[in-house]
C-alpha cells in the first residue's frame, strides 16, 4: 500500500507510467504531484517519460518502405478478392497493350530496311515497348513477358508490373512472346495501330501506345 | 439488402464506416481504400514483432487479405485500425512461431520481470520538440533505440504509445495480462528516456533548433 503522505522516489518511479496513462486514483495523484514539485529528479523523470510517450507517438515515427501500398494494392488485386482500380484499368489494357504491340511490331517489321527485323528488335531489350504495358515478371528469372505467355518460369513467383518498371528493376524483354506476337501481327492487325497514338519520341518510331 | 441501404444513406457514418458496410456488401475493390490510412501502423505491428522489413511487409499484407477474407465479422462496437491491429498483430506472432525465432528471443524474457527498474539518468530535462522528427537521422536514432529493447518491452511499447490500444487492448493483443502490459510499459518508456538521455550525451540531437550551445538537460 502506498503512503501517499511520505512518497519515496522508487515508488514514484513504480507509478510514473500510470500517471501518465490517467491511470492514478487523485489521492496517488495528488501525492506524487506534491512529490514532484519537491523532488527534482522525479520531476525530470516524468518529463522525460512524458517526452518519449510525445516522440514516439508522433506518426512521423512510423516509416513504411517505399512501394509499400503499391505492392499492397497488387497483392490484392492478385488475391482475387479485389478488384482494385489497377485490375479494372488493366482488363482492358492487357489486349489493348498486345494489339498494340502486335500492330507496332507489324509496322516495325515493315519499316524497317534490315533483312530481319524481327531480329533485330529483339536485339534491342525493351527499345519501343509502351512504357505502361503490362507484364509479368518470375522473382528468378531475367526476362519480362507478355502476360500469358508459356515461358515464363517460376509462376509461383509471378509479378506483375509495367514494362518501364520492369526495365528498370533489369529484367529484358522475352524474345519468344514478342516474336510470337509480332509474328502474329503479321497476319492482319495492322489496322489497330492506325489508331493509337503516339506516345513519345522513342515510341513514335516503332511500337505506340495509349495512355490509360 | 434493406438494412445495409439505410446505414449507407445515414449521414452520420463516417467515410471509414460507409466503406466497411459497402465492403461487407461484397464491394470488394473498395477495401484498399478502406485499409490505405492504416498501412503505416500495420507495417509498424508486424515489424515490431518481425524486427525484419522484409518479412513485416509480407506479414502486414497477408494481414490485410485476411481482414478482408473476414471483413463480416467485423463489429461496428469496435474500432476499424483496433481490429486490423490484431490481425496483424496475430499473424507475425504467428509468423515467429513458425520461425522459431521466440526460442532465440525467449531467453531474456524473464530477465528482470520482477525486479525494480532503476533510472540512470536524473539530469534536468528539458523537451524534445517534434519538430526534430523531421530530421531523419533523429527518427533513425530513435528507431534504433526502440530496436535494442527486449522484444517483451518492444512490442507492448510499439502496441499502446505508437499504435495507440489502450492497455487491454494491448494486452488482448499479446495475450498477456493487464497487469504485465502495465509492468512492461513503464520499463519500456523508462528505458527509452535513458536511452534517449544517453544519446544525447552522444550527440544524437545535436543542430536541434532549441539547440543554444547547451544540452536540454
Amino acid at each position: 500500500m502506498v503512503n501517499y503522505e511520505s512518497m519515496k522516489c522508487e515508488q514514484v518511479w513504480r507509478e510514473i507510467s500510470n500517471y501518465l496513462e490517467g491511470d492514478a486514483d487523485a489521492g496517488l495523484r495528488a501525492a506524487m504531484d506534491a512529490h514532484f514539485r519537491a523532488c527534482s529528479r522525479c520531476k525530470s523523470l516524468l518529463e522525460g517519460t512524458r517526452n518519449v510517450v510525445r516522440l514516439y507517438g508522433d506518426e512521423r515515427m512510423i516509416e513504411v518502405p517505399s512501394g509499400f501500398g503499391r505492392r499492397l494494392e497488387r497483392r490484392l488485386a492478385r488475391s482475387g478478392r479485389v478488384r482494385s482500380g489497377w485490375a479494372t484499368w488493366s482488363s482492358w489494357m492487357i489486349p489493348l497493350a498486345a494489339m498494340l504491340l502486335m500492330a507496332g511490331g507489324l509496322k516495325l517489321a515493315s519499316s524497317r530496311t534490315v533483312p530481319h527485323p524481327l531480329l533485330s528488335a529483339h536485339a534491342q531489350p525493351g527499345h519501343g515497348i509502351p512504357p505502361d504495358m503490362i507484364v509479368v515478371v518470375s522473382t528468378d528469372a531475367k526476362e519480362f513477358h507478355v502476360p500469358g505467355c508459356p515461358f515464363i518460369h517460376n509462376k509461383d513467383k509471378e509479378r506483375t508490373m509495367t514494362a518501364n518498371e520492369a526495365q528498370r528493376e533489369g529484367y529484358i524483354p522475352c524474345v519468344r512472346c514478342m516474336r510470337k506476337y509480332l509474328e502474329v501481327a503479321e497476319t492482319g492487325h495492322a489496322e489497330a495501330g492506325t489508331e493509337a497514338s503516339a506516345h513519345g519520341d522513342a515510341e513514335q518510331e516503332s511500337l505506340r501506345g495509349n495512355e490509360p | 439488402m434493406a438494412e445495409a441501404h439505410v446505414v449507407l444513406n445515414n449521414p452520420a457514418m463516417t467515410r471509414e464506416q460507409e466503406l466497411i458496410a459497402q465492403v461487407q456488401r461484397g464491394q470488394n475493390e473498395l477495401f484498399y481504400e478502406l485499409v490505405r490510412p492504416y498501412e503505416r501502423r500495420v507495417y509498424a505491428a508486424a515489424l515490431a514483432i518481425l524486427r525484419n522489413e522484409s518479412d513485416a511487409e509480407d506479414a502486414a499484407q497477408e494481414a490485410m487479405l485476411k481482414a478482408l477474407a473476414n471483413i463480416r465479422q467485423f463489429r461496428a462496437e469496435a474500432r476499424f485500425s483496433t481490429w486490423l491491429i490484431q490481425i496483424t498483430v496475430n499473424e507475425a506472432l504467428m509468423r515467429r512461431r513458425r520461425a522459431r525465432n521466440a526460442v532465440m528471443e525467449g531467453i531474456d524474457d524473464h530477465r528482470d520481470e520482477e525486479g525494480e527498474y532503476t533510472p540512470r539518468d536524473f539530469a534536468d530535462w528539458r523537451e524534445i520538440p517534434s519538430e526534430a522528427l523531421e530530421r531523419k537521422e533523429v527518427r533513425e536514432k530513435l528507431a534504433q533505440a526502440l530496436a535494442s529493447l527486449d522484444r517483451k518491452y518492444r512490442e507492448v511499447f510499439v502496441l499502446r504509445d505508437m499504435e495507440q490500444l489502450n492497455i487491454q487492448e494491448t494486452a488482448e493483443a499479446l495475450g498477456i495480462s493487464i497487469a504485465s502490459v502495465k509492468t512492461r510499459l513503464l520499463r519500456a518508456r523508462l528505458m527509452l528516456r535513458d536511452l534517449l538521455a544517453r544519446g544525447w550525451e552522444q550527440g544524437w540531437f545535436s543542430r536541434l533548433p532549441f539547440e543554444k550551445g547547451t544540452k536540454p538537460w
